[in-house]
């Protein structure tokens, strides 16, 4: 009995690619990203990201609220890691006004930064263990995640949006013992599970083969997609803006920018951007550490003795940039001069680049694969739909 | 099977008493099987709550034991649903099939000299047969379903457990050349005379190496991590059985925990002296009526099952072309390499039976494997209550 003594005839059998739609209600799109991929069995043809399932209108709202009312909508951008977007912002409308905030603020602004970048990185590298497979790194990171969020609600009294950066200041001052708490972490966080986590999931060999010659980005292919942060830094370029264009006193900290060294294939791939996060989360923590030591020596001031009763600032626009757990996070503003609420708001977010060079890393990949270069990319839908 | 014929008064007529004596073991072996994957599961989540810092269930009964319980009962109640244009006969048919495959297999398994449902001569060659029945009910439920991700599941599943099958089979053909037979009882026996004789030991360097191949390829067939791609939740959402919910979503569960016990007893069967004590002279072995032999065999295989679980919450996951470069360049030249040199070895009359230092061998190898993970389980335990320790200062 054949094929053809049934009447089926191959010209009849459908040899198309078959379009698989992955999200937005996939586990491994980190939110509600939806994939359309073209595939071939398991390889990809072609892929292509849809967006918006998460639009908020958040720059059409920062119109109709005044310039403080907008932080809170900050921190819904990247949930993940509220305190940085905050700090932009608050930053840039600083810059407008020509508000300088004291050392004191400075640093903690600072220590609030780090941790939040560790308690970032804690999130992507761990789904990113998840994503291949592994899942026990993912709830050690999360364990350490989680005391970190304790130290910000114990300051602010939020773990996830915090509206802890305002314009001229923050809004709560360190609590007592807060420096001791901190140290504790750190050491728990530098002795224990940093350690951990390289033996277990970034020595692995299985791990490695997964991630070391796919989703290669090469250097120019980085820099013309407008790649930042770790993205960027895992294709070789050190640029990181606390060393290039230093803010917050960021220029008296010791510490290096990770980049990708291409141990176990080309440069750029999957595990290059996922080693720099994983190195940075070590480098935060020195950054911490010096922090607090700074913090030990400083005179207490009050920490919203600069922010100002009223927003209001004159005719202008200004772009300030700042480097947030995923890369450069810019605020263009545009105030008329004429009411308190901002003309213009506009966020160069870094998720949305990093999106924008999916669709060329990911040609001819296995739909494991993909996974593999969703996560190593660490979008935050919240920041790319806004 | 005779144990329980002879057990029943003579003057009872000879078709019930073959009857009972069958069906009796039948439901023996069918409860412990049932209720199996409600211990495997408590012990999978107690385990990963061991390694991943945190507790595991506690909330249901002392220690949440009875968290299995209770979600096997909600599963057991959830409305089992038919997505449109699903192939409804394939549909339900697919998780008894894979259950079956499952179940089947455990008819051979001898748990003593005597408590073995059926010796069958061709055992492991039925072994073999039957474990295969579960890839066409997984095949079947990936095409049911009408999803695309059941579907790759469905693919990626008959692609797997044909692959791994080869290098199993080739490690067991080894096994039958020495044993020279393909009874389950008979290998056993041939085992007989405690840990230095078993066949794990036998060969020293090649057998231990045979069964890490043998237990490699178990883990693929049994679709668990590192070779869990059929359901790989991160990329297929939830493999084949994405569609399923209710009891037939239990049912594969269910599968593929039963799955792993009778992979790891065949491995205790062929390799780890099946129902024997490790110790020489049947020292703790003929106690009681049926002796200690079913205790041995189920505590062998336990012990499989939790270095299953372990890898589980250890290794990430391989990729499709990786699982089939493991399968077809590294185990299988290996594991042909293997049946050619324990052929050769069995000609020669000096190593007919082993190599002379595989009489010592075992008991040093032994002490420290298990040394050496009750010194990494302490260690654990230790640098926790430290940790703990820490905190509260």
């Amino acid at each position: 009995m054949t094929p053809e003594s049934l009447g089926w005839r191959a010209s009849d059998l459908d040899t198309d690619e078959m379009i698989l739609n992955m999200g937005p209600q996939h586990p491994s799109t980190h939110g509600v990203l939806r994939l359309e991929l073209r595939t071939d069995g398991e390889v990809v043809r072609a892929a292509r990201p849809h967006i918006g399932y998460l639009h908020r209108c958040f720059e059409k709202h920062a119109e109709a609220v005044d310039y403080p009312g907008v932080i809170p909508y900050t921190d819904r951008m990247d949930y993940v890691a509220s305190m940085g977007n905050s700090l932009g912002y608050a930053l840039a409308v600083e810059a407008m006004l020509k508000i300088e905030v004291s050392p004191y603020v400075q640093t903690i602004r600072v220590i609030m930064a780090e941790l939040q970048r560790i308690a970032s990185h804690c999130v992507a590298v761990g789904t990113y263990g998840m994503d291949i497979g592994a899942f026990t790194p993912f709830l050690h990171l999360l364990r350490d995640r989680e005391k970190i969020l304790d130290l910000y609600e114990w300051t602010c009294g939020a773990r996830l949006l915090y509206n802890y950066n305002w314009v001229g200041g923050v809004s709560h001052d360190l609590p007592e013992g807060f420096i001791k708490a901190c140290r504790q972490f750190l050491r728990e966080f530098e002795a224990m599970t940093y350690p951990e986590l390289i033996d277990l999931l970034l020595k692995n060999k299985i791990f490695i083969k997964r991630t070391a010659n796919i989703g290669v980005c090469p250097v120019e292919v980085a820099i013309s997609y407008d790649l930042t942060g770790p993205n960027l830094r895992g294709s070789g370029p050190p640029r990181d803006l606390r060393k290039d264009a230093p803010y917050s006193g960021y220029e008296n900290y010791e510490f290096q920018v990770c980049v990708g060294k291409g141990e176990f294939g080309p440069l750029g791939s999957c595990f290059d951007r996922n080693w720099v996060r994983t190195v940075e989360m070590a480098e935060s923590a020195k950054i911490v550490h010096q922090a607090l030591d700074r913090l030990e020596k400083m005179e207490r001031t009050d920490v919203r003795e600069k922010v100002p009763k009223r927003v209001k600032p004159p005719k202008s626009e200004i772009y300030s940039r700042s480097e947030a757990p995923r890369g450069q996070l810019g605020y263009y503003i545009v105030a008329d001069g004429t009411g308190v609420n901002p003309y213009r708001v506009k966020v160069k977010s870094p998720c949305f680049t990093a999106m924008s060079v999916f669709h060329v890393l990911s040609r001819g990949m296995y739909i494991a694969d993909i996974i593999a270069l969703i996560g190593s990319l660490d979008v935050v839908l919240g920041e790319i739909d806004r | 099977m005779d144990l329980f014929f002879a057990l029943f008064p003579e003057k009872w007529p000879d078709w019930l008493r073959v009857a009972l004596s069958a069906g009796i073991p039948a439901v023996l072996l069918l409860t412990f099987m049932a209720v199996g994957p409600i211990v495997y599961v408590y012990a999978e989540r107690k385990i990963a709550g061991f390694m991943q810092d945190r507790l595991g269930p506690t909330r249901v009964g002392p220690y949440g034991l009875l968290q299995t319980v209770a979600d096997a009962i909600k599963l057991m109640f959830k409305e089992a649903i038919y997505p449109t244009g699903v192939d409804k006969k394939l549909f339900l048919i697919a998780p008894c099939l894979v259950v079956l495959g499952a179940f089947l297999a455990m008819v051979v398994i001898p748990f003593g000299e005597r408590s073995q449902v059926a010796d069958l001569n061709v055992g492991l060659f039925y072994v073999i047969a039957v474990s295969s029945l579960s890839t066409v009910g997984l095949i079947m439920a990936g095409w049911a379903s009408n999803n695309k991700y059941a579907l790759f599941g469905a693919m990626r599943s008959a692609a797997q457990i044909v692959s791994y099958e080869i290098p199993a089979v080739m490690i067991l053909l080894g096994i039958v050349m020495m044993v020279g037979s393909l009874s389950l009882q008979d290998i056993v026996i041939f085992q007989e005379g405690g840990l230095t004789h078993w066949l794990l030991f036998r060969y020293f360097p090649i057998m231990p190496l045979a069964f890490v191949i043998f237990f490699t390829a178990g883990l693929a067939e049994c679709n668990r991590t590192p070779f869990d791609i059929p359901e790989a939740e991160s990329e297929l959402v939830a493999g084949f059985h994405t569609e399923y919910s209710g009891f037939f979503f239990a049912m594969f569960f269910m599968a593929e925990y039963t799955e792993m016990f009778v992979i790891s007893s065949v491995a205790s069967v062929l390799f780890l002296g099946g129902y024997w004590s490790p110790l020489p002279n049947h020292i703790l072995q003929h106690i009681g009526p049926i002796g200690l032999g079913p205790l041995w065999l189920i505590a062998k295989a336990w012990f499989l099952v939790f270095v299953m679980m372990w890898l589980r919450w250890t290794l990430p996951r391989l990729r499709v072309d990786q699982l089939m470069y493991v399968a077809w360049k590294v185990l299988l030249p290996i594991s042909m390499v293997l049946v050619v040199v324990i052929g050769g070895l069995i000609m020669i009359p000096a190593t007919r039976n082993g190599f002379p230092w595989d009489r010592w061998v075992g008991w040093p190898l032994t002490a420290l494997v298990f040394g050496a993970l009750i010194a990494w389980m302490a260690g654990a335990r230790l640098s926790k209550k430290r940790r703990v320790q820490d905190l509260a200062a």
